[in-house]
């Protein structure tokens, strides 16, 4: 790997910046959470006294540098503390998904072998009280939410604040020893440990240096001119990577402020509450976001309606010209600034994106109506292109160079390569230095010169420079007839309608395409109430004829279009089922970023890709299900298979003659 | 005591003892003192006798449970705890001194609360209002002051809402916080009402059928709130429940109660095996 220059003196850790942060930005928020109702807030000062006085807590229970701390619970500060009071000790904390089961806990806690856990509560302690047998070096658990734990036998088991009282009072005999741990800590030292959610096999331990972190965190403010005046909401899994970059990369490189919700379901209240100015959301965010608008649209009176309609045709027009700076009439301008006065401003207030400056969404492909409607209502959201392996950042747009179907340029100091086979490869100063405990992948993902294979085919735009990604470059294959294969792209096609939720399709090696798809609750479900249709359950309404009926409608717009790419015409999709149960995280079917995993699905559901092939009308099947709690189940269900039209095409064969 | 009843006292009752040891749960549980005591109860509706002679009591931080079949008079033995009904005979012990028959609202201001069967909130108002008014036992202020917001009326209200917004929290209902009750589906209506009762900051919860007409999840999660409130604030609970999975995991103690008589008291397991319950469930062939 190329040598790169040291950072600057004292901001070589995460510590260092928030020492610099408390002498530069001493009295200005930097944490709030919601509690009881109202904003509780944390200057730079407060939070570092509360991180330190964990981190003598620590220091007191036996924490060793290069010790393992993991960390598991909703974004709340005081879990961003304890992720940085490890650092201060020299240990590296891991942040896992909260909403995991404890099976998949147990892989990740005794891969890294955590000797110290913090939980946020009660329901995350009982999962690894539950594993905690099979974890050889688990010591110590820490819980933030005293709630319901005071009959847990609390000989390992401490409260949160008990450790920060107990650092205090060994504050004399202790500092000594943190100060010369968070001085020792050099810039390649590890920062983070995060696990990657795995489409397949195993989640794999990726480890990120405070090199990787902060010349990300430093590279990618500076290309949005983020500044310590920036409100973000910490509201995405803190075990993913996005939210490290997000919450305490960039926080601490810029020093902004970062707020947590009150809880995950308040998130939209909170939102609006805080109105971030730099804000990040999957796609499928703004999707539930857009069909909850329309919904609520329907139900409007006829006047809000017709405003709405009408203001809204105007946006789509001129918003996104307006927002890019090019060139619109005087006329248009006045009317989109009356528009903006009678609804889009209070419509963004209602979304929480009055004071959006910068918003990001990645890690699917957003539909092309979608991101248009935000970014017609004045909404800066762009697109960026990212991985853990790489600290986020691979890709991303700048500011009036905007497009869906794009990912944008390479970010500041990343180098992208396309090699042959179509798949891209790329070198940066965030590449991760190591899968933890696994040489023979890391060898296979990053090369001697630095360069790693991210997996994704796509190729650059020629004229804009932009990256377009086509699939997943092992998911791109081939049917019978030789033609290309390319699953995703026929699946976000589908998942842009807001009756469809998921999709999964299938055709490699195989004459012709069929497809999996799931159903969006609120969006059917709303449909059904304004239609008066009766159903008692998720999987009556999914088997419902008028339901499928629609669905079918939507897979043959899609077959059109798809027909009009003769590359890719062949992945029309023939016959369809809508499945009985959403698919599901818990059920291994999505990994915990909710991507979904064709193999285990194919597996799984064996029975009914053998229907979509042989020609049955309908299939019963039985399928397991597991339950928040952990408990298995069955649903058994008799699914209808639909057929839908195609659009007939040359055989490439004959084209080619 | 009567056939069927099975005592799990350390001490034997002594008459008007204020409190004595209590006992020791199974799950390490300390129970205090008697905290009520109802004495040959009787309640006579003109010439139907509803509840005849019945005696049990409940101590500090118990979960005690009443059941029976439909009909058996578990509701008016609630209601003449919570002081609708005065009983027709007997009396009735509250912290170691006879309580005078009471109106209901002199009773909440002695510390007890309570939900009803048939949800009693007003559907209209706000969540947050609704439970507010569970606080109203707690506010002194004068009407004047009290619709101009102003003095003492104002800080009332701040120091009465932290309560609110801290039982808010432990029920877990902050995303519902401004929505009328009135769109709520029905487990949330019975967990606000739950939160109101929680507001007043009783030392004993009455709750009538909390779990009735709950789905298994929303049956659970309302067993984990009632255990937690009993856990984290140490509040004697006096439940009536259909449901003999729940109350049998629940309750430290349950009294059987049958055509207005008791005919089994005790800890779980010894009322699950008493003849006269299962009689009584089951039925007999006469």
């Amino acid at each position: 790997m190329a040598y790169m220059s040291e950072g600057a003196e004292g901001l070589r850790s995460i510590p260092q910046l928030l020492q610099r942060n408390v002498s530069l930005y001493g009295d200005r928020p930097a944490w709030r959470e919601k509690e009881y109702g109202i904003w509780q807030s944390w200057n730079w000062a407060e939070g570092e006294q509360e991180i330190e006085a964990f981190a003598l807590g620590l220091l007191n229970l036996g924490l060793a540098r290069g010790d393992h701390v993991a960390v598991i619970g909703r974004n709340r500060p005081t879990l961003y503390w304890a992720m940085v009071a490890a650092q201060m000790c020299g240990a590296v904390p891991v942040p896992l998904y909260q909403d995991a089961v404890a099976e998949e806990m147990e892989y990740v806690l005794s891969h890294c072998g955590a000797r110290f856990v913090i939980a946020a509560d009660q329901e995350q302690v009982d999962k690894v009280i539950e594993i905690q047998d099979d974890l050889h070096q688990f010591e110590h658990m820490i819980y933030v939410d005293p709630r319901g734990m005071r009959k847990y036998d609390h000989r390992q088991l401490h409260e949160y604040g008990h450790i920060q009282a107990q650092g205090r009072a060994a504050r004399d005999e202790l500092i000594g020893e943190l100060d010369a741990r968070r001085g020792a800590l050099g810039y390649d030292d590890t920062c983070v440990m995060l696990y990657t959610s795995g489409t397949t096999g195993k989640p794999k331990g990726v480890v990120l240096s405070n090199r990787n972190i902060i010349e990300t965190a430093k590279a990618s403010s500076e290309f949005d001119h983020l500044g310590p005046g920036e409100e973000v909401l910490a509201w995405l899994p803190m075990a993913w990577v996005g939210d490290f970059i997000f919450s305490i990369g960039q926080a601490f490189w810029t020093g902004f402020c970062v707020n947590c919700p009150e809880s995950p379901e308040t998130m939209l209240t909170d939102l609006r509450e805080i109105a971030p100015s730099y804000y990040f959301a999957p796609p499928r965010v703004f999707e539930t976001q857009l069909t909850s608008i329309m919904i609520r649209m329907e139900d409007a009176g006829a006047l809000k309606k017709r405003m709405f309609d009408h203001f809204m045709a105007l946006a789509r027009r001129v918003g996104p010209k307006i927002l890019d700076g090019a060139q619109v009439g005087a006329l248009d301008r006045l009317h989109y600034a009356l528009g903006a006065a009678l609804v889009y401003g209070p419509l963004k207030n209602a979304l929480g994106f009055s004071r959006v400056r910068v918003g990001y969404t990645a890690g699917e492909a957003i539909g092309p109506e979608i991101f248009d409607f935000y970014r017609a209502l004045g909404i800066n959201l762009k697109q960026l292109y990212g991985q853990t392996e790489a600290s986020v950042f691979i890709t991303q747009q700048p500011d009036n160079e905007v497009r869906p179907d794009t990912v944008g340029v390479p970010s500041p100091g990343v180098e992208i390569r396309i090699a042959e086979n179509g798949e891209v490869f790329y070198r940066s100063p965030g590449v991760f230095v190591e899968y933890y405990k696994n040489a023979e992948s890391t060898a296979d993902t990053k090369d001697a010169d630095g360069w790693v294979a991210t997996g994704d085919a796509g190729f650059f735009e020629e004229g804009t420079g932009h990256l377009r990604i086509i699939d997943r470059a092992k998911d791109v294959g081939k049917m019978a007839d030789g033609a290309l294969f390319a699953p995703k792209y026929v699946e976000n096609k589908l998942k842009f309608f807001p009756n469809i939720l998921e999709v999964v399709v299938f055709g490699a090696d195989r004459d012709r395409c069929a497809a999996f798809i799931n159903i969006d609750l609120t969006a059917v479900g709303n449909w059904a109430e304004r239609n008066n249709i009766a159903y008692a359950s998720y999987q009556e309404l999914a088997g419902h004829p008028k339901v499928l009926e629609t669905i079918r409608g939507h897979v043959e717009e899609v077959n059109a279009s798809v027909a009009e790419d003769p590359m890719l015409s062949g992945c029309q999709i023939h016959r369809f089922v809508v499945l009985h149960k959403e698919l599901d995280a818990d059920d291994g079917e999505l990994t915990r970023t909710r991507k979904v995993r064709r193999k285990i699905i194919a597996e799984k559901f064996h029975d009914l890709v053998a229907a979509l092939y042989d020609g049955s009308d309908s299939v019963y099947t039985e399928t397991e299900v597991t339950y928040e709690d952990g408990r298995k189940g069955k649903i058994k269900a008799t699914l209808t298979l639909m057929d839908a039209k195609v659009v007939p095409v040359a055989p490439p064969a004959m084209a080619a003659q | 005591m009567m056939d069927g009843t099975t005592s799990i006292y350390r001490n034997d009752e002594k008459e008007g003892a204020v409190s004595d040891t209590g006992y020791i749960t199974a799950d390490g549980r300390q129970i205090g003192g008697t905290l009520m005591e109802l004495r040959n109860i009787t309640l006579k509706f003109g010439g139907v006798v509803a509840i005849k002679d019945i005696s049990f009591d409940i101590r500090e931080g118990e979960i005690r449970a009443i059941i029976g079949p439909n009909g058996a008079g578990k509701s008016s033995m609630l209601n003449i705890i919570s002081g609708f009904y005065t009983p027709s005979e007997g009396a009735l012990w509250y912290k170691g001194a006879e309580r005078p028959p009471m109106k209901p609202y002199e009773v909440a201001r002695m510390g007890i609360a309570r939900t009803f069967q048939n949800i009693a909130l007003f559907e209209g108002m706000s969540v947050l209002d609704n439970i507010m008014t569970g606080r109203l036992t707690h506010m002194k202020a004068g009407i004047a002051r009290q619709a101009l917001w102003w003095g003492k009326a104002r800080d009332e209200e701040i120091a009465n809402r932290e309560v609110v917004e801290k039982v808010i929290d432990f029920l877990e209902i902050q995303a519902i916080r401004k929505t009328p009750v009135g769109r709520l589906p029905y487990g949330l209506k019975k967990r606000v009402e739950l939160a109101r009762a929680l507001a007043a900051e009783p030392s004993m919860l009455l709750l009538d059928e909390p779990m009735a007409g709950m789905n298994v999840e929303e049956k659970e999660d309302m067993s984990r709130f009632i255990l937690d409130v009993n856990d984290e604030f140490g509040t004697t609970i006096v439940l009536i429940e259909h449901d003999m999975g729940v109350v049998m995991d629940l309750s430290d103690r349950v009294v059987v109660m049958d055509y207005g008589k008791k005919i089994g008291d005790g800890a779980p397991d010894e009322v699950r095996a008493n003849q006269a319950v299962i009689d009584a469930y089951l039925g007999v062939a006469h």
